[in-house]
């Protein structure tokens, strides 16, 4: 009933991590059962709230319409892995506290990991870009005008701290 | 001095540990936990005839199945009805687990406990089920047409009948010169959190005692019901609410089966049980609400001043009552808004149906209310060919009126008078948002150019901040940390931020210092919920009392221990010093350690309080009036409600061929009155417009006639996404501060969300120059209303189906 198991790695923000699982085990469930990483937060298991989003191999995805063994071997980043090393937030969690972008807090880490994606391909976003970005993440309590004007300030967040790397580059005499 | 906090759009506290994914969810705790799955009925309505598990039993990593049979006690009487009513003609509740009949699809026949959910719902689906069918009742018009009955024993399918009266409202409409009758309708809709219901249960053998965590608003009224349900004394029970991933009112009933089940479970297996709703499980088991047909009649003057109302509706309240009376009684009464009409009566019954229980969503029959209401008085300014704001302002209350009591009976059983209010002003600022007076030109030009479009106004009133009372419970540590506690429940309001506000002004600490529980039973085991707009107002008043109880013993004992009279000092910065001579100062911390006298020194800083150190030696160490700590707990009981209002305004865009409904602007004017924290109020309105704009353009809940719900899904369920709701939000505030409670503050849960379904109805009619009698409302829905009304002269048709009688 519960089928074969298998043995799979995730390197989950940039750590590997081995698990078993049986082959039906969710990505979704996987991740937050399995290794422990709550973070992850399912609000519909059938792919429309977008609650559950991490990155796979840098691309967002709906990990409750992925079976974990399906991603062995690829890197996974969940709202865990986005602030930095030393715990400063990343611009996207910035930008959302910056601009009140959360309420309960639960759908927030499928819009983080989204905006951290889509920021990438689209470095320097309208408002209508920023809705677009957005437009597939359902949220119940902020009615979603402040997480797009997160998405706008965490693009200038970007953009002032790759400005404030380059300025401490050049203070450090490195060329870039 | 320390500036102060609130009213200040500060960032809130709550925000980093769910930013970086460290909020504990119900579902992220009890990782070891068996976990439960639920076997729903898939019919309406039936008789079950047998329930065979045999197969379910071979499933492997099976712990335990449950059926009606294996309840005992308190647990096999049906779930409480929570909030009982002399109206209440017939009040059913459901069993924790279905005896003999079903009377909704969803509704819970048996439950699995498993090592986990993959596992759990395999034994579910293994158990067969014999049912005999029988016919199921959908729908208000067949609850009131009654040729079948969802209970047997309540005739009629009406569980209350419910009248109000002030005046004669009959002879005042009768003898009024203008007389109008209005049809109404309005569909389901529901709650929908994005985290749904969950329960997690923890039996300890060795000292008796239950912990649970559940994902509810209101964890002392699950603690006294499980208590209850188990057999159990209350100090065995402790219940504590996790980060609750949204609410809006569903969670607020309790127990749910699976409340008393996990728990039950957990005790019976000596192992941590959890329940973690799924989707279509919340939909089709969890609440839903709004679904109501009204018939107004209104007789009114040749100004619009209505001179006598009278309203009957028919609402519907799903298979069970648990809840009681609450949304129709706030329909019933807030209807009224900011007017006064010469004679009021209302009339209603609620009414069973084979579909999922109605319970508060929020808004809580408040946009039923105002819907009906609203289109009354649209109704009345189409009929006499006058503007709709002047109609509404020839009815309002005025300040000068305040407070003002309509001689009716509100939802908490205490008379409806409205406390405070400026309506006049609120409508002028509306109209100054929207730029009100130049509408008819743009009007004018956008149809001169084929463009169709429409401005909606509503205006609701919002009583708040309901009692029974809340309480608060601040305390200085030796450390200078302050730990505050209040018994209600968050789910995403940002109490912890808005309650630290006020204990850092009350105590002229900084909010860094500050450290909020909420919904911990164990921290504070009196309290009563979060709904009605009411934690603000209850437990921020509470925290606020509380935070005086202990600034006083702050100011005695530093007085004491500075030589100084406690009027000469003051606190700043978390430092308690005398005025003028800021040097003469004492840390909080200090003035915890010399409030609590001690034998025993535990570190340096307590050797200041030990007993050859301080004390008076001819009184006792703790004096009669005085107990030890730095610490205070006070209660806030509001005699009555406090209202809150507001009024929106929306211009809307019909597309004439495909009949879309576009949104162009959207304005709110929003008096809650004292603000505590602007940003947090900001986006409980948009959040309220959002789910408004779902519940008037999107958001149903069909079933079909055999009861099945049709769009038990994100994917058929038509949330809103980014797309759906409008670009920007235009708002307005207005304080006027409630004269109730000592911070004047009146709640803002809610607001966003009334008026919706009014004020769009109001803009289409606007825009299409026919009446919108039946919410929400889908482009199809429009399309075919256009067809109907084809050849008619739809700017000059009126609202209702009746012309003036002079």
């Amino acid at each position: 009933m519960t089928g074969s198991w298998h043995e799979l790695t995730l390197i989950v923000n940039e750590v590997p991590l081995r698990t078993t699982v049986p082959a039906r085990r969710l990505l979704s469930d996987c991740l937050r059962h399995d290794l422990g990483l709550t973070g992850t937060h399912v609000g519909c298991e059938h792919g429309v709230c977008g609650a559950c989003t991490v990155l796979v191999d840098g691309v967002p995805m709906r990990s409750c319409l992925l079976l974990a063994v399906s991603v062995d071997g690829q890197a996974i980043t969940t709202v865990e892995g986005l602030a930095g090393p030393d715990g400063e937030l990343s611009a996207v969690q910035q930008a959302f506290q910056d601009c009140h972008g959360l309420q309960c807090g639960f759908c927030t880490p499928g819009f983080l990991t989204t905006i951290t994606a889509g920021l990438i391909g689209c470095p320097d976003p309208t408002a209508d870009d920023a809705r677009e970005m957005i437009g597939g993440n359902l949220c119940r309590c902020t009615g979603y005008l402040n997480i797009v004007a997160a998405v706008l300030r965490a693009a200038e967040l970007t953009r002032a701290r790759s400005g404030e790397v380059a300025d401490a580059a050049v203070d450090s005499g490195q060329v870039p | 001095m320390t500036s102060r906090m609130v009213g200040q759009p500060v960032n809130r506290v709550e925000d980093p540990r769910l930013l970086v994914g460290a909020g504990r969810f119900l579902d992220d705790l009890g990782q070891d936990a068996a976990e439960l799955a639920v076997l729903r009925s898939p019919h309406a309505h039936a008789r079950i005839t047998d329930i065979d598990v045999t197969a379910a039993l071979e499933v492997q990593g099976l712990l335990a199945i449950y059926t009606y049979e294996d309840l005992s006690g308190p647990l096999a009487d049906p779930l409480p009805l929570l909030i009982p009513h002399p109206a209440i003609c017939a009040g059913r509740t459901q069993y924790a687990l279905a005896r003999d009949e079903v009377n909704y699809v969803g509704e819970a026949i048996a439950v699995v406990v498993a090592e986990n959910r993959y596992l759990a719902e395999d034994a579910v689906e293994r158990i067969v089920v014999s049912y005999r069918p029988l016919p199921p009742v959908v729908g208000v018009q067949a609850a009131r047409a009654a040729e079948h009955l969802v209970h047997e024993d309540a005739p009629g399918n009406v569980a209350a009948h419910f009248v109000q009266e002030v005046g004669d409202a009959a002879a005042a409409i009768a003898a009024a010169p203008f007389r109008l009758e209005l049809e109404l309708a309005i569909e389901r809709s529901a709650s929908t959190p994005l985290e749904g219901r969950g329960v997690l249960a923890q039996w300890d053998s060795d000292s008796q005692r239950l912990r649970m965590w559940t994902s509810t608003q209101t964890s002392t009224g699950v603690r006294a019901a499980v208590a209850a349900k188990l057999g159990l004394d209350l100090g065995r029970v402790e219940v504590i609410t996790p980060d609750v991933g949204g609410g809006f009112g569903v969670k607020i009933v309790h127990p749910w089966p699976e409340e008393v089940l996990v728990p039950m479970a957990a005790r019976a297996l000596g192992r941590p049980v959890k329940f973690t709703e799924d989707r279509r499980e919340h939909f089709i088991s969890a609440a839903h609400e709004r679904g109501q047909l009204q018939h107004i009649e209104v007789g009114f003057d040749a100004t619009g001043r209505i001179l006598g109302l009278s309203v009957r509706f028919w609402h519907d309240n799903g298979a069970y009552l648990p809840y009681g009376l609450i949304v129709p009684i706030i329909t019933s009464t807030q209807l009224l808004g900011p007017y006064k009409p010469g004679a009021y009566r209302v009339e209603f019954d609620s009414l069973y149906t084979n579909t999922v229980i109605v319970t508060p969503y929020r808004g809580a029959g408040r946009p039923q209310g105002v819907y009906a209401m609203e289109r009354t008085l649209d109704a009345i300014a189409g009929e006499l060919g006058l503007d709709r704001s002047v109609v509404r302002a020839t009815n309002f209350i005025q300040p000068s009126e305040m407070p003002y009591d309509h001689g009716l009976i509100f939802q908490d059983g205490r008379p409806l008078v409205y406390d405070s209010g400026d309506f006049p002003a609120s409508l002028a600022k509306l109209k100054a948002l929207v730029g009100w007076d130049d509408w008819p030109a743009y009007q004018a030009a956008a149809r001169a150019q084929g463009r169709q479009v429409g401005l909606g106004l509503a205006c609701y009133v919002e009583g708040t901040g309901v009692g029974p009372y809340e309480g608060g419970h601040v305390q200085i540590e030796t450390s200078g940390r302050i730990k505050v506690a209040t018994g209600l429940t968050s789910q995403g309001q940002g109490h912890q931020t808005a309650f630290a506000q006020i204990v850092a002004d009350e105590l002229g600490v900084s909010m860094d210092d500050i450290e909020v529980v909420t919904g911990d039973t164990r921290r504070f085991p009196y309290a009563v919920g979060t709904f009605a707009s009411r934690a603000a107002v209850t437990s921020g008043s509470a925290i606020a009392l509380a935070a005086r109880m202990v600034r006083r013993k702050i100011l005695k004992v530093a007085a004491d221990a500075l030589e100084a009279d406690p009027e000469d000092l003051e606190i700043v910065e978390g430092m308690v010093r005398v005025k003028g001579a800021p040097g003469v100062a004492m840390a909080l911390g200090t003035v915890a350690v010399l409030s609590n006298p001690l034998r025993y020194a535990f570190d340096e800083a307590s050797k200041a309080a030990t007993q050859f150190v301080v004390g008076d030696s001819d009184l006792p160490p703790v004096n009669e009036d005085d107990e030890p700590g730095l610490e205070g707990r006070d209660y806030y009981s509001p005699l009555r409600s406090t209202f809150a209002n507001g009024m929106h305004a929306v211009i809307v865009e019909t597309d004439p061929e495909t009949a879309e409904i576009k949104i162009l602007r959207y304005c709110v004017v929003h008096d809650c009155g004292t603000l505590i924290n602007p940003l947090i109020v900001e986006g409980q309105v948009h959040g309220g417009v959002a789910q408004g704009v779902g519940g008037a353009l999107y958001e149903r809940l069909v079933y079909d006639d055999a009861g099945q719900l049709q769009n038990a899904s994100f994917m058929d369920f038509l949330m809103p996404y980014v797309s759906e709701v409008p670009e920007s939000i235009e708002i307005d505030h207005l304080e006027t501060p409630s004269p109730l409670n000592p911070l004047g503050i009146k709640g803002a849960g809610e607001a966003g969300v009334i008026p919706s379904a009014a004020v769009f109805a109001s803009a289409i009619s606007d825009a299409e120059g026919f009446a919108i009698t039946a919410m929400p409302i889908s482009p199809s829905d429009l399309f075919e209303l256009r067809r109907r009304h084809a050849g008619t002269d739809r700017h000059n048709e009126s609202i209702a189906k009746k012309e003036p009688t002079r």
